[in-house]
């Protein structure tokens, strides 16, 4: 990685002196600028920036850092330029840029985790564990039905999909050759980019045929869901499983174990902590798809928990439905979605921090 | 031991390998497995086909909005395309930025930990996105639609009048980027991390500065990747459903002036929003809908795909 050559102020001072004294148009060595200078500029375009807005009447913090920020850019270039010459004034002036882009980036997200603990810790109390919205108008009520669908539909899709995944990705590795597992691998990577609604529509399109346009059940949404999740699991099944030595599988062929003992007991357990973070971090992407669900598993006020017949709430659907179509008053309706929104961040982070966790506890000693 | 002085039995070396019942069972199954996947993917085609013909034969009258299918779907292909494409260009330079960041500025000790960060900000459901942006960004943005209207109404991007409730295209394009950058920009930070150490400090050895360096080894190493990343982000923007749904209330204009309170709506928030009330033919009006999407989302990926597969055979000289 790259240091910035520091020097001490000793020999900045020699340097100044050479390029005042060099008759060369181009020096060999030019000025640089002390550590503090960026510093400096960055303090000074600041307060020069927030004073001529304070004297204007238009003070802001939003606006004082944006114009600040460019005078900064602006000023460094020009200060960099006399000093240093101008490609490490372009070099400077493009470490700002990065930087204060990431600081952009990062503005919406911290926002957005920030909204939702503000509005969603409101309603974040034992009754929304409990209780579901069967007889209630306005205020109290939860989303224990949602919750427990989400759970049930999440379950089910996971059920359905690790085996295929995990299959599919073995014959891949394993035995695929030729023309079927590179359609297989094409069209796997064409299903990664399925739009989640176009899942729903399918599992509609699917179950509609048998059972009536009107066929609303939980079944069918982990159905859709396991359309999304299978690409992934065999994605990061298929690059666990390619990371295990050829040595370990030969050596298991050596001992005269068939091949179907090798993958089982040899090439599965070597990668399974890849494995369990990768389906855990699939769960994670479904558990807080919304689409689909809305179209197949329908919405209801009460505890379902046969997937197999009625509708079927789902957390995101409830966020949603309590923001989009709230009761009167609104109030309770808007508490209730942000602390659906809340619990799905809480599950999706807890799973991902688990899955870091499996893959660190219980990856394979490598010498 | 001794040596074995009786062999129980000869084993006669056979002259083919040795099919066990468990082998044949178990290759049986993972090639089942794989064959079903192929056997989904053409069944999501095929149902959506058959549900959506219909539609295709319906006469004018009976489709919502009384007019030709085309005339119902054009607007919302165009609100799908003008909403990802505001949202790509937005969060593309600001990924390669980031990734940028990531890699090569921030301090080592940091860095993994952002890495982190980021792909952690990529798995947060995009229904808390949609609900973010209808309740924080879109009210947050009005005085800045304002000035873009006063300022630079003359662009007609920003004609107006700026929408009252905030609730416009530009709202929704922030919101796709804020959600499609942690994608990007994962896929970036993976390429930018790949590239040849040894050309980064040649170039250093050669006298370059850092950004120097980037513009001659990381960036034309990673332009494929950068690419791809924004390919894969644009088909997810294409497909998002909730943060457009919750976000805009849509009707069938077509129009580029992205401040005002009348927009398109997209294909996806579309289907969203009509499917839990449509019965009959509207459904299948809907289902069309929603295969022109998987047609328009699968070429976006499949040109994806193809620009990663062709950086994967060039990365191998390297």
């Amino acid at each position: 990685m790259t240091s910035d050559t520091r020097t001490d102020t000793d020999r900045a001072r020699t340097d100044g002196e050479l390029t005042e004294q060099a008759v060369v148009p181009m020096p060999l060595v030019r000025g640089e600028l002390p550590r503090w200078a960026p510093w400096g500029i960055l303090v000074a375009s600041l307060v020069v920036v927030g004073g001529i807005l304070a004297a204007t009447g238009n003070f802001g913090i939003g606006l004082t850092l944006v114009l600040g920020a460019l005078l900064y850019a602006g000023a460094t270039y020009v200060v960099s330029r006399f000093v240093e010459g101008g490609r490490k004034a372009t070099d400077r002036v493009v470490t700002i840029v990065v930087t204060v882009a990431f600081l952009i980036a990062l503005i919406p997200l911290i926002s957005v985790v920030v909204t939702v603990i503000q509005n969603g810790l409101a309603r974040f109390d034992g009754a929304f564990f409990g209780n579901s919205m069967r007889g209630v108008v306005g205020a109290g009520g939860g989303g224990y039905h949602a919750i427990m669908g989400t759970l049930i539909i999440t379950a089910l899709a996971a059920v359905m999909s690790i085996p295929i995944g995990i299959l599919t990705a073995v014959y891949l590795v394993e035995y695929g050759k030729g023309r079927l597992a590179r359609a297989i691998t094409f069209f796997v990577d064409v299903m990664t980019g399925i739009p989640s609604i176009v899942a729903g529509l399918f599992a509609f399109a699917f179950f509609a045929l048998f059972a009536g346009p009107g066929i609303r059940f939980g079944f069918g949404g982990a159905v859709a869901l396991s359309i999304l999740m299978i690409p992934v699991v065999v994605r990061s099944t298929e690059e666990m499983l390619k990371i295990v030595p050829n040595e370990l599988r030969e050596a298991a062929y050596a001992l005269g174990t068939p091949k179907w003992r090798t993958i089982v007991k040899v090439v599965i357990p070597t990668s399974i902590a890849g494995i369990a973070s990768g389906v855990t971090l699939a769960i994670a992407r479904v558990i807080g798809e919304t689409a689909p669900l809305l179209i197949i598993a329908g919405l209801t006020t009460g505890v379902n928990l046969n997937p197999f017949s009625g509708r079927m709430t789902t957390l995101p659907v409830f966020a949603y439905n309590s923001y989009a179509a709230p009761g009167v008053p609104r109030e309770p309706f808007v508490d209730r979605a942000w602390t659906s929104a809340l619990v799905l961040i809480i599950i999706v982070l807890v799973l991902n921090l688990l899955a870091r966790l499996v893959a660190k506890l219980f990856a394979p000693k490598t010498r | 031991m001794s040596a074995p002085t009786t062999t129980p039995t000869t084993v006669t070396p056979s002259t083919r390998p040795v099919r066990q019942l468990g082998d044949r069972i178990f290759a049986g199954s993972a090639t089942g497995a794989g064959v079903l996947i192929l056997i989904v993917l053409a069944g999501v085609a095929v149902f959506l086909i058959a549900q959506a013909i219909p539609a295709f034969t319906a006469s004018p009258e009976e489709l919502p909005g009384g007019r030709n299918l085309a005339v119902y779907i054009g607007p919302l292909v165009f609100g799908t395309l003008l909403s990802a494409l505001i949202a790509l260009v937005i969060a593309t330079p600001l990924a390669v930025c980031v990734a940028l960041f990531i890699t090569h500025y921030a301090p080592r000790r940091l860095a993994q930990g952002l890495g982190y960060v980021v792909d952690l900000l990529a798995a947060v459901p995009s229904i808390v996105y949609g609900l973010w942006g209808v309740a924080v960004l879109a009210p947050a943005s009005l005085p800045f639609m304002t000035w873009l209207q006063d300022y630079l109404g003359w662009i007609p991007l920003f004609a107006g009048p700026v929408s009252a409730t905030g609730r416009t295209m530009l709202v929704v394009g922030v919101t796709l980027a804020v959600m499609i950058l942690p994608i990007i920009t994962a896929v970036s930070r993976e390429v930018f991390l790949q590239t040849p150490k040894l050309h980064e400090e040649a170039a250093l050895a050669l006298g370059a500065t850092r950004w120097e360096m980037i513009r001659m080894a990381v960036l034309p190493f990673g332009r494929s990747g950068i690419i791809s990343g924004a390919m894969l982000g644009l088909g997810r923007a294409l497909g998002e459903t909730m943060a457009v749904a919750i976000i805009l209330s849509g009707s069938g204009i077509i129009t580029f002036n992205l401040i005002s309170s009348s927009n398109p709506s997209s294909i996806a928030a579309n289907i969203a929003l009509q499917f839990p009330d449509s019965t009959g033919v509207a459904v299948n009006t809907l289902i069309a809908s929603g295969l022109v999407l998987f047609v328009i989302t699968l070429l976006v990926n499949s040109i994806a795909r193809w620009i990663i597969n062709r950086r994967r055979e060039f990365s191998g000289a390297n």
